[in-house]
């Protein structure tokens, strides 16, 4: 299963390594890390996205909360919590296509970022499930190159306050 | 103005850091310089990874911080194994070392090396210097980092320049605040009462007593409580000295290489209390058995060793010495009679009898008997290999102490820890026990034991090959011996003399009995060879 992690850490130099090699040194699988300043310049936040099971994702937890610069571990559970990655797809597309990838660009609400004579780009923010929606519409024309920035996530508040 | 070499110096005083054990190098140089002016002693080993080692066995006897300190590159680099050993067997070590010019860090100049890159999986947390201004905060918090919460290694790397840089003035910052780093040390107190109920719901429970009862300070507490409570122990090797081995109720080391009625009292147990103990696979081969008759109640400073190992019904995070308090505090409790009879019957029915050859030294008979004949609280330092299970098997502690490499099994640990161990309690006994090829990988520090003048007593068992790995090959790989028979090994006693060390050769138990009277009574080191035959077993 995947599992969110938002991990808190203080804004060192070194810090990343020190999380990513926990990683292969425990033998965790992740699917994606993104890394970012916080609204306080001396806290970034890092998102992880990673595969296993209740065991590997509580080792997970405790592994880097062992690591001295890791301020905070967080472990989202379904339906609380926001997330998006940023993705940007080439596509191969001959003029007489174009408008029916621009038809799927509206429907998915993905916008439009770069066109040339055989191919189009496209911008999409979404959720990990909408991506693959789009990607599956978009495989057709022919995918030339896909870059993701991994997952980020947010708390709704909206449940944190109800709590 | 003062410079950060200066700087480096006056931490260390301010720590109440009083020994040092290193080796010098061009960039490590302007340190050594100050700390040539103060009191703190020096000790100069003959190979890096001894260094910390030596330091190792120092923090242990003193249950203070040790501090080794190397150059840059190589020196760093030798040291790593050192550093990794103590991290296995969490025990504080400031490892400090020098780095080439910050200007041109990454461009591969002499002697360079990531050192904190590469020590990044076995330190507790590591530095890399950047601004002579930092050198007091971060020697404050590496030394906080090292000896709270779980202890074990911080490394300090400082280049060179970092080291001559001046700055304003020296303040030693009183307070340290990592806002990621606050171990907790009290249980909390709904896990105190639910283990509470499960101990008096148990009808055969058994203590698994680990290293961390020691580093906690909570040796008193613990006997404390299973002499109220009646409840059998068995220890890890860590554990070897938290019981006197011939304490009844101390049933002796469990594992794959231990005791088998320790073994068994695991095994037909149905609550395991683990203490400090983090359950690695040479002390419960198949913890899964172990959890299917048994709740298991797991104790430990660090919350990510409960439940990595073995299923735990009761995890209590805190400090050894603080949760047997809590726990003392109201219980009430008597181990069933029926089942500490069980316990003893087991513990004399495998009692195992060694094997005797001719001509030769039985090895466990005779530690059992040098170990009765040392002070009571004498410091026995184990090395890596079959010399290693036989002395924590036959090793008669009253109220000394066993140093060894447990986790990590580091061949050559046990000479440069008794070195650390001497410096730190020189009215000890201190005796290191090795085997002619643990011996070889850190022979050279005879040289240090020479010129510091140590009283430390050095028990070679000559077999003339790698006896552990010899005997894995006896038993799976068809007696076939690839690269265990030493062939040439040295004249033990010739070298030891050409350092100026007093040492002799036994070849039976009496012969080395004898030897061991004389020995014990200098007050000057001396080197035991003993031979044993390369078919003694290790159980």
């Amino acid at each position: 299963m995947k599992y969110t992690l938002s991990v808190l850490v203080e804004n060192h130099p070194g810090v990343l390594s020190k999380v990513s090699g926990l990683f292969s040194r425990r033998a965790f699988n992740i699917e994606s890390l993104a890394v970012g300043i916080t609204e306080d310049p001396n806290i970034s936040r890092m998102t992880i996205v990673a595969d296993g099971d209740e065991y590997v994702i509580e080792q997970l937890e405790k592994q880097l909360n062992k690591v001295i610069p890791v301020i905070k571990v967080r472990t989202y559970t379904n339906g609380e919590f926001i997330s998006r990655e940023l993705s940007l797809i080439k596509v191969s597309c001959q003029p007489k296509q174009r408008v029916d990838i621009m038809a799927i660009a509206e429907l998915m609400e993905a916008k439009i970022v770069d066109v040339s004579v055989n191919t189009i780009t496209l911008q999409f923010a979404d959720t990990i499930e909408r991506f693959e929606t789009l990607t599956d519409l978009l495989k057709p024309y022919g995918i030339r190159e896909i870059v993701r920035t991994g997952t980020v996530a947010i708390e709704k508040d909206s449940i944190a306050c109800r709590k | 103005m003062i410079s950060g070499a200066e700087i480096m110096v006056k931490c260390l005083q301010k720590e109440g850091v009083e020994i040092v054990f290193g080796y010098p190098g061009a960039v490590i140089c302007p340190f050594f310089d100050e700390l040539h002016n103060t009191d703190i002693k020096a000790v100069l080993v003959r190979q890096e990874q001894n260094a910390a080692h030596a330091a190792s066995g120092y923090a242990r006897a003193l249950s203070k911080v040790g501090v080794c300190v190397a150059t840059s590159g190589p020196g760093a680099l030798n040291m790593i194994t050192g550093i990794a050993t103590a991290y296995m067997d969490s025990i504080p070590l400031i490892a400090i070392t020098g780095q080439v010019k910050s200007d041109v860090l990454g461009r591969d100049v002499f002697q360079e090396a990531d050192i904190t890159g590469a020590c990044e999986s076995f330190v507790k947390h590591s530095y890399l210097v950047k601004d002579t201004a930092d050198l007091p905060r971060v020697f404050r918090e590496a030394f906080h980092i090292a000896s709270t919460g779980r202890p074990g290694p911080v490394l300090i790397d400082v280049p060179v320049d970092i080291q001559q840089g001046e700055i304003e003035e020296f303040t030693y910052p009183e307070k340290v605040n990592i806002i990621g780093y606050k171990p907790s040390v009290h249980g909390h107190p709904m896990q105190i009462k639910r283990a509470l109920e499960m101990i008096y719901a148990s009808e055969r429970p058994v203590i698994c007593a680990g290293g961390g009862v020691l580093t906690s300070g909570a040796k008193p507490k613990f006997r404390e409580f299973i002499e109220k409570t009646g409840i059998p122990v068995v220890s890890t090797m860590m554990g070897i000295g938290i019981m006197p081995s011939d304490d009844p109720q101390y049933i002796g080391m469990l594992g794959s290489h231990g005791r088998k009625a320790a073994n068994i009292t695991v095994h037909n147990a149905d609550l395991i209390i683990l203490c400090g103990a983090r359950v690695g696979d040479r002390a419960v081969a198949s913890p899964d058995q172990v959890v299917e008759h048994a709740n298991v109640i797991h104790i430990d400073i660090d919350p990510a060793e409960i439940g990595k190992n073995m299923k735990t019904s009761i995890p209590i995070v805190g400090d050894m010495r603080n949760v047997l308090n809590q726990l003392l505090k109201d219980i009430d409790y008597k181990t069933p009679s029926g089942w500490i009879e069980q316990v003893t019957l087991w513990k004399k029915e495998y009692e195992p009898v060694p094997d005797r050859f001719d001509g030769y030294v039985e090895p466990k008979s005779f530690i059992a008997d040098l170990s009765g004949m040392v002070r009571a609280k004498a410091i026995m330092c184990a090395d890596v290999g079959q010399n290693q299970i036989w002395c924590a098997n036959n090793c008669r502690l009253r109220d000394g102490r066993f140093f060894t490499s447990g986790g990590m099994g580091t061949m050559g640990y046990s000479v440069p820890a008794a070195i650390g161990a001497k410096l730190a309690r020189p009215s000890r006994d201190v005796i290191a026990v090795c085997g002619d090829g643990s011996f070889q990988m850190s022979m050279n520090e005879l040289a240090t034991i020479a010129v510091e003048k140590l009283n430390i007593k050095i028990i070679i068992m000559r077999n003339t090959v790698l006896g552990m790995v010899h005997e894995l090959q006896d038993k799976f790989y068809g007696s076939r011996y690839a690269v265990t028979e030493l062939e040439t090994v040295p004249d033990f006693v010739s070298l030891a003399q050409s350092y100026g060390i007093e040492a002799a050769y036994a070849s039976s138990n009496d012969e080395a009995l004898e030897l061991s009277k004389n020995m014990l009574k200098s007050d000057k080191p001396f080197v035991l060879v003993c031979n044993v035959h390369p078919g003694t077993t290790s159980i």
